[in-house]
């Protein structure tokens, strides 16, 4: 049941993609609504489809990749359009759910039944710790979205060779307030993320912190997003360089997520593929 | 009933020409009360402005109507008909209500979607209006004129890039600050460039204006034009710090700002971005500040590349526009054939004739000794009854088109006669009558 919804979510999401598309390309406001609309419609659908599976696994549903991976598109969705509520930005949303839909699709190509849970995962910290960490990871996310607008914008207004994007893309100010916003937000999220994560590890395995490539590099992540927030506040990053920093803490960031599951066995490495 | 146009536009003559032919506002009630007189026109409407002068109107016979308007334009003008016609365009039905939505939403104006030309043409509407000389058709046409306009306004993107170098700063400076409000612009030197454009920047809310020029009077006096303040011109520099937009045209010979004293600014405010705007040639501002990181400096080719840019997207635009407009024709000629009434009557007319026959045959088919004669006479009788029924109602029509009135009469007996009338489509009928 639960899997058969995952797939009316993404192909609804497909959709949001395309009307999303159409409504820079167009640049009508009807387009920018309707697109608005399936989105909500859409991430709808992906909630009923999360509980589902919740009820059918009888856990919270993130303890595979594929559970991830809904999660993260589901995280994703929820905080672009709370940003959204605030600062209609169509071309953010034309990218955001691209990316929605992407991490959607790579889910669908993972094993997808709900199996026996892991004993180890078996705590009330689940849910916590891998919620916490998944809205961060969110909420850098557009960052990240925002970051890449930025440079092209930036680039644009410097070299003063406008392509049609020009008019469609929002304020050089407004689009680095996305981006200190995200960071104020995504921050503390991600900080909690690790401190539950540790919490829990003292209560389950006796320890801490175990220096597991996930661990790691989620401290590596941590850091640089630590830096660009302490540079914001204190000596006036923004703008070009601290679009540039986010670009690079997303891409740590997708490392630590999939490349560490991927690629390097640790003790997080129950949920990578075969789950 | 046709619509058409007869008119000239800075597309198809010069300015001397224009000119001669344009209605000054006081003598457009006397050529709107000569165009009246004219026999076969119904309805009229005088557009004149500086880039076009266009007589619109309904008539019977169109061409007849078109020929009439030329010439009354030639004589009321003194002209010389052969020449002026040279000049004269003319259209009529689709291609007059096609024209009339170009021209007011601004898709045949000089400079694509400017604005004033809808309120040129609101205000013939109003002297037409005044002097009596539009009707049904008219006062239709020109109001589905004005919301095509709007249509067109919201719908597409037509009129959103500036086309004049000010506003263009205006606008650069709203995609690198996420508004105009609250921020300070400085004007170093005191030119007249200099003031409109600040003049443009104030209008959109700026919060504080710093005025700098050689001599301290002139700054004084703009400063308190725009409720700022004059700061002393050598040391403009110590207040870089504090303004988001520099506006300069000074008369120097040398460059005024270089990216040291920008640097040195940026670091005091944080790294917040700025815009410098040079509009002096030869130019005051290093084009290196331009490199400098959260800064933006434009001088006047540039700006001047930015209004051409925006010019090539207003005519994208206007793709869109076009479809709008044929979409709003279609809607406005099955209103205009709803008009019609020939095509009531006619259907009227058919129903009824083969309502006689079935009862005529019914009839012959019961009476088996009738002879030709007897025949013939029930033939001839139901027919007499049905001309004789159909007489008044048919002449009452087409009084009542006479008068533009026959619409709710052509409801009625579609309604009660269930007459099917090929096009116009009835559905849209309905929701044009709705807005």
């Amino acid at each position: 049941m639960s899997i058969l919804l995952y797939k009316v979510a993404l192909l609804m999401y497909a959709a949001v993609t395309l009307l999303s598309l159409v409504a820079v390309v167009r640049n009508r406001k009807n387009d920018r609504s309707r697109s608005r609309l399936f989105l909500l419609l859409a991430f709808g659908v992906h909630t009923i489809t999360l509980t589902v599976r919740y009820f059918e696994a009888g856990y919270t549903p993130v303890t595979n990749l594929h559970e991830s991976l809904s999660f993260f598109a589901w995280a994703l969705a929820g905080v672009f359009m709370l940003i959204d509520l605030q600062m209609r930005m169509q071309v953010m949303a034309a990218v955001t759910s691209t990316i929605v839909t992407v991490f959607m699709l790579f889910g669908s190509l993972m094993p997808m039944q709900t199996q026996d849970l892991n004993p180890a995962l078996d705590s009330f910290w689940l849910p916590v710790h891998v919620g916490l960490a998944f809205m961060g990871n969110a909420v850098f996310t557009v960052a990240f979205v925002a970051a890449i607008l930025y440079l092209i914008q930036e680039r644009m207004l410097k070299s003063k060779k406008f392509s049609a994007l020009h008019y469609r893309l929002p304020s050089l100010e407004t689009l680095d307030r996305v981006n200190y916003r995200c960071l104020k937000f995504g921050f503390p999220l991600m900080t909690m993320g690790i401190i539950s994560g540790a919490v829990w590890a003292e209560s389950a395995w006796g320890t801490y912190w175990s220096w597991d490539p996930k661990e790691s590099w989620a401290l590596i992540t941590w850091f640089l997003y630590a830096a660009l927030l302490h540079g914001r506040l204190t000596v006036g990053w923004r703008g070009r360089r601290a679009a540039i920093f986010a670009i690079i803490g997303f891409c740590f960031l997708l490392f630590t997520f999939l490349g560490v599951n991927l690629l390097l066995p640790g003790l997080h490495s129950y949920s990578t593929m075969a789950g | 009933m046709d619509i058409f146009v007869v008119g000239l536009s800075h597309k198809t003559a010069p300015v001397s020409i224009r000119e001669t032919v344009a209605f000054a506002p006081e003598h457009i009630g006397t050529a709107l009360a000569q165009l009246k007189q004219i026999p076969c026109i119904a309805e009229v409407v005088v557009v004149s402005t500086c880039n076009r002068v266009e007589i619109y109107a309904a008539a019977d016979q169109g061409a007849q109507g078109i020929e009439a308007v030329r010439g009354f334009l030639a004589r009321y003008h003194n002209l010389d008909a052969e020449q002026l016609n040279k000049h004269l365009y003319a259209h009529q039905g689709d291609a007059a209500v096609r024209h009339m939505f170009r021209v007011a939403a601004s898709l045949d104006s000089m400079v694509i979607g400017e604005p004033q030309i809808l309120g040129q043409i609101k205000d013939a509407y109003a002297y037409a209006v005044e002097h009596q000389s539009v009707g049904l058709i008219m006062n239709r046409f020109l109001h589905k004129a004005f919301s095509v306009a709007k249509r067109v306004r919201t719908e597409t993107n037509i009129a959103g890039n500036a086309v004049s170098v000010a506003f263009a700063a205006v606008e650069l400076a709203r995609k690198i600050f996420d508004t105009i409000e609250g921020k300070t612009v400085m004007l170093l030197g005191a030119g007249e460039m200099c003031e409109l454009a600040a003049r443009h920047f104030v209008n959109n809310g700026v919060k504080e204006v710093l005025v700098a020029n050689r001599t301290f009077a002139r700054a004084e006096a703009l400063a308190q034009e725009f409720c700022g303040r004059a700061v002393l011109f050598n040391n403009f520099a110590d207040h870089l710090h504090q303004v988001d937009i520099v506006l300069s045209s000074t008369g120097a010979t040398n460059f005024i700002i270089h990216p040291e004293e920008v640097q040195q600014a940026l670091r005091q405010r944080k790294q917040k971005p700025m815009f410098f705007i040079d509009i002096a040639v030869p130019r005051d501002i290093d084009p290196r500040v331009n490199n400098v990181g959260n800064v933006y400096l434009y001088d006047v080719d540039d700006l001047q590349g930015v209004v051409s840019a925006n010019i090539d997207e207003r005519q994208k635009e206007a793709v869109a526009a076009e479809a709008i407009i044929e979409q709003e024709l279609l809607q406005f000629n099955s209103w205009v054939n709803s008009l019609e009434v020939v095509p009531t009557i006619v259907a009227l007319r058919q129903k009824m004739e083969r309502m006689r026959r079935r009862e005529v045959e019914k009839t012959l088919g019961q009476i088996k000794n009738l002879d030709e004669q007897g025949r013939k006479a029930v033939e001839a009788m139901s027919q007499a009854l049905v001309n004789k029924i159909l007489h008044q109602p048919t002449a009452g029509l087409k009084r009542a088109q006479k008068d533009a009135a026959a619409q709710p009469y052509v409801d009625a007996l579609q309604e009660l006669f269930e007459l099917k009338i090929e096009p116009p489509e009835q559905g849209e009928m309905k929701q044009m009558d709705l807005d």
